[in-house]
């Protein structure tokens, strides 16, 4: 297993399972060797090339599905679930991309850097999302977080952006730090640094002594400080809406989607694989924090008059429903995260490019009044902004539905294993959504009730911004009304995790019920 | 007929929302055309929805035109079918859409296409909330009828109309997203979101804790109240009513508050029998509370739509009553009230629309002594208003007649409260007539309003018509209804009178083969005569 024997062939292998990051480290890597050699306008073109490299990366990922199983001495696992993530992961950058190169253009930052470092973050995300090892993911998370740093800051001359910056990197440091410091104990504890060593030493714990030793159980709740943060789950929330709100808003679009899809996809090998034996202690730790992450995104949003920190919010409060399908700890629930992030990934990524557009120059046209009337200014833009808030919002037909729907069935099907708790989770996520409705609803109340904004004169929409905007619209859509295929792919990934099912949740998930569960209930 | 397969539901349903496509390729400033291809849609829709009686079996309890296909797989169903509480409200809504569409043809300048759209797609939203079989696609058509009408309310309102949008829509999602916790609990108990398969596992194999019904019962109930609205949901109604534009109130009052009443004859009671009989009580208070509250505030309203909202809450009263009064006359009654209200309550809000029209605004002291210049709208208008108050022959009174007489052979007192809303109705509904119609003309400027055109006497004749029908041939009406409301109380009984906690054979294992076995499970349900 070591290096010095791997044969050539063996060698190979481990490329095509890596395929992914590899496109997008070499594309990251043109682009800023190409740098000196273009002019000014020529930075356009190195955009579309970033483009173009989410695209091969897209396609690459059917590379690495050949070739799948354990690469690089098992430090990275190429199964389904990683590359169900990977696709997230690059379907939002390619649109952020999409998003930046004319926003860049009016916003008079045009560098290749940004583009390449996009791709980097990317990249960084994607080792997340296959990463079996907690030093490898280690390194993952500090990729695609230092990158992300320096994407914050971008408008080296507005101060909000600079404030983002630096307020994400201080925190997020602090937050990696934790992280680092929760493998330690992990490994002190286990003796190992591996996913599925780790779950095999626990389970030779509780073998010997009957449960687990509470070293395993500090570095977990210090891993989940650490990641919780990068998911904004509440209570590390406290500088996403500053943040998100100072960031170039295609950067914001990237940050609240890509990352967030690739920590929980981390958090899910970690808490389902890891420390399955534990669920019936970090469900609690779940559980709490999805009920505050709920209700601060929420509350926080209905007071927000400014757009994109209302999305901002709205994007806690979203952490919040997928904590609902984690705290499920079963397979259902692992499917239903992974559904949840495709669809979050379409809606807000979205979203926030209508932000970037109606920003305008210097983003400075954020406010709710800005959109008043861009109903009859620009009709479809509006229509596409409805459809993600509507989205969002959690509307019949649309992936944001349907994501809902899926994380409450997931945690409802695991209340033979927590009781009335999950039920109560879920009362509690479905009140959260009905304040949801409050702030969506307000703003397309804007859009169409109120008499149109002087301030707001509309300009054309950039045509890669159009193109974006229509794939997130009609994926929006798509997974609201035929999700059969994503969702099928969503439960083929969770079960190519060894998360040990637990009886019936599995059978009721192919529509056969078990009557234990049947009675369970009652 | 019965049994193989069709796709009338599936035309009924989604036409209107294709002949959308066909509005929005026409310029968005070509009114006239946007307004016939409309109104053809509509008329078109109502001649297609038609078809259904020509195959309806009124003997047959059961569900017909069935269409059964995968959707989401494996529990996710694309389930349709009639039967005879559903099958006259969609014919209702078939038919009091194209009035609509004609009474904003001139009142509707601004957005027109938006306009129409909205009511298309609303059309298509209900009839699938009428039809739906599955749980989960009855859901999506449920919350599909509430953005449109939010638009409509919203745009095309009168002055606190964004205000009002906002509390429609706040206040119906708040029950509908605790159904669709209880709908998930379903499917957990029972594995599936079919509704004739759900009542069957129910009922044989897994039935629910007295709590779990309870909480179930609950969730559904609630969001099916707030529609309706029973008192004391019914808040977000008048402020709906009186600033929606005049075709929002018709579909809003004509079908959308029926979603309510149909939702609980279809799943309230049927899934959650035990719950249903325990809770009666309580709901018929708030009902009788209801019927009189919404009289007496209709009394003394000074706004005239604002008067006629309130008439709704009293009506739908009735109806609610009819319902839980477990018997099979009140319940044809009250499937039939839902019919009258939706004719009667959408013709009263239509010539309320066509006051407006003329003088923009719905005080009453604005008007006064309106048959003078107007003879013709005020005489349809005393029509209405005599059809919505219960006068025999018309059909108001078939249905409350039918709802307090078969109340009555159970629950006397109950009978006696609600009969008394008949009386107020009278009341409120002659002197508001008198207020606006009768003695001198008060205001000036009311002398040369003009009388009604022939579009308005076409609208109003119709519905008048459908109206002196209905009263005069109830029969022909309630006929079809009468299997399958016996079939449900027989199947209401046959639960109840089963011993709580008998020892029952063991769950088979294979429940879920009743989704393999579906036909079977499809015909086999409401099987007694």
């Amino acid at each position: 297993m070591t290096g010095m024997t791997v044969s050539l062939g063996e060698q190979i292998a481990n490329l095509h399972r890596v395929a992914p990051e590899v496109v997008l480290c070499l594309f990251g890597i043109i682009v800023m060797i190409v740098d000196p050699f273009v002019k000014a306008a020529g930075r356009r073109a190195l955009g579309w090339t970033a483009f173009a490299g989410t695209i091969v990366a897209l396609a690459s990922i059917h590379v690495a599905a050949y070739e799948k199983g354990f690469a690089y001495s098992r430090l990275i696992s190429t199964d389904n679930f990683s590359l169900f993530v990977h696709a997230i992961v690059i379907t939002a950058a390619a649109l952020a991309i999409l998003g930046s190169i004319d926003y860049l253009d009016r916003e008079g930052i045009q560098r290749s850097e940004f583009y390449a470092l996009v791709l980097f973050a990317t990249s960084g995300m994607c080792i997340l999302a296959g990463a079996n090892e907690l030093i490898t993911a280690f390194i993952g998370l500090e990729i695609s977080s230092i990158s992300t740093y320096i994407l914050c800051g971008f408008r080296r001359k507005v101060r909000e952006s600079n404030e983002a910056a630096m307020k994400y990197f201080l925190l997020g440091s602090f937050a990696t730090a934790f992280f680092l410091y929760g493998i330690a104990m992990i490994y002190g504890s286990t003796g190992t640094t591996f996913i599925d060593g780790v779950k095999s030493a626990l389970e030779g714990q509780i073998a010997a002594n009957g449960h687990i030793a509470s070293l395993a159980i500090l570095g977990l709740g210090l891993i989940f400080v650490g990641l919780g943060f990068k998911v904004v789950a509440a209570p590390f929330q406290v500088y996403a809406p500053d943040v998100y709100e100072g960031a170039p808003s295609p950067v914001t679009a990237l940050l609240a989607s890509a990352p967030k899809a690739a920590t929980f996809a981390l958090m899910v090998r970690i808490f389902y694989v890891s420390f399955h034996s534990a669920s019936n202690i970090w469900f609690w730790v779940i559980w709490v924090s999805a009920v505050l992450t709920m209700f601060i995104g929420n509350l926080g949003a209905l007071v927000q008059t400014n757009v994109k920190r209302m999305l901002a919010y709205s994007s806690i409060a979203h952490a919040g429903y997928i904590l609902v399908a984690f705290a499920a700890s079963t397979e259902l629930g692992v499917a239903a995260v992974l559904f949840y992030l495709a669809a979050y990934v379409l809606m807000k990524v979205g979203a926030f490019l209508v932000v970037t557009h109606v920003g305008q120059e210097g983003e400075k046209r954020l406010n709710l009044q800005d959109y008043a009337g861009l109903g009859m200014k620009q009709p479809a833009l509006a229509a596409c902004f409805s459809l993600f808030l509507l989205a969002l919002l959690g509307l019949p037909a649309t992936g944001g539905f349907l994501g809902k729907f899926f994380a409450f069935q997931g945690a409802l099907d695991s209340a033979r294993a927590h009781g009335s708790w999950v039920i109560a989770l879920v009362v509690i996520a479905a009140i959260n959504s009905v304040i949801g409705a409050y702030y969506y609803v307000r703003v397309i109340v804007a859009m169409y009730f109120w008499p149109q904004s002087q301030e707001y004169v509309p300009t054309r929409v950039a045509p890669a911004v159009v193109f974006a905007l229509l794939v997130a619209a009609v994926g929006t859509l798509y997974l609201g009304i035929v999700p059969g295929r994503v969702r099928s792919l969503a439960v083929a990934a969770a079960q190519s995790l060894p998360v040990q099912s637990s009886g019936s949740n599995t059978a009721s998930n192919a529509g056969v019920v078990v009557p234990a569960a049947a009675r369970s209930v009652r | 007929v019965h049994g193989q397969a069709s796709y009338l539901l599936t035309v009924i349903t989604f036409l209107p929302l294709f002949s959308v496509a066909a509005l929005l390729v026409l310029r968005s400033d070509d009114h006239t055309w946007i307004r016939r291809i409309a109104l053809a849609a509509s008329l078109g829709e109502f001649a297609v929805s038609l078809l259904l009686l020509r195959g309806f079996d009124g003997t047959d309890s059961g569900f017909q035109y069935q269409e059964f296909y995968n959707w989401i797989s494996p529990s996710i169903h694309y389930h349709m079918g009639v039967d005879g509480i559903s099958l006259f409200l969609i014919l209702l809504t078939t038919f009091l859409t194209p009035l609509a569409i004609l009474c904003s043809w001139k009142s509707i300048q601004q957005n027109v296409k938006g306009f129409f759209t909205c009511l298309l797609v609303i059309e298509t939203a209900m009839i699938g909330v009428f039809v739906s079989l599955d749980l989960f696609l009855f859901f999506v058509f449920w919350e599909l009828t509430l953005i449109p009408m939010y638009f409509m309310i919203g745009i095309w309102g009168h002055e606190r109309r964004i205000y009002a949008a906002v509390k429609f829509i706040l206040y119906t999602m708040f029950g509908s997203i605790l159904m669709l916790v209880g709908i998930i609990w379903l499917y957990h108990i029972t594995g599936t979101f079919d509704l004739p398969i759900i009542e069957n596992v129910l009922a044989n194999s897994a039935p629910l804790s007295s709590t779990a019904e309870l909480l179930l019962f609950g969730a559904f109930f609630l969001a099916f109240a707030i529609k309706v609205p029973l008192f004391p949901l019914h808040t977000w109604l008048p402020d709906a009513h009186t600033d929606a534009p005049t075709a929002g109130s018709v579909i809003l009052a004509g079908v959308m508050l029926k979603l309510g009443t149909y939702g609980m004859l279809r799943f309230c009671l049927p899934l959650f029998p035990a719950a249903a009989h325990k809770l009666a009580p309580l709901i018929a208070v708030l009902a009788i509370i209801g019927i009189v509250y919404g009289a007496l505030v209709a009394t003394v309203q000074h706004d005239l739509k604002r008067l006629v909202a309130y008439t709704s809450v009293s009506h739908l009263g009735f109806v609610v009553l009819g319902i839980f009064a477990f018997n099979a006359i009140a319940m044809q009654g009250a499937i039939y009230q839902m019919l009258n209200h939706g004719i009667s309550t959408g013709a009263l809000f239509v010539a309320v629309g066509m006051l407006y029209d003329r003088r923009h605004t719905h005080e009453i002291s604005e008007f006064g002594g309106l048959a003078t210049p107007m003879p013709v709208l005020m005489s349809l208008f005393l029509f209405v208003a005599l059809s919505s108050l219960a006068l025999p022959p018309l059909n108001g009174f078939i249905g409350e007649f039918l709802i307090l007489i078969g109340t009555f052979a159970s629950h006397h007192v109950w009978a006696g409260w609600a009969a008394s809303g008949a009386v107020l109705s009278a009341i409120y509904l002659l002197w508001a007539y008198q207020r606006v119609a009768l003695g001198e003309v008060t205001v000036e400027k009311n002398r040369d309003l003009p009388d009604a055109s022939g579009r308005e006497r076409f609208i109003l004749a119709t519905l008048a018509v459908a109206i002196l029908v209905m009263g005069i041939a109830s029969p022909y009406f309630t006929r079809p209804m009468e299997p399958a409301t016996n079939a449900l109380l027989q199947q209401m009984n046959d639960e109840l009178q089963r011993p709580q906690n008998a020892a029952r054979p063991a769950v088979p294992a294979t429940i879920g083969a009743h989704a393999v076995v579906l036909p079977a499970a499809m015909t086999e349900r409401r099987a007694r005569p």
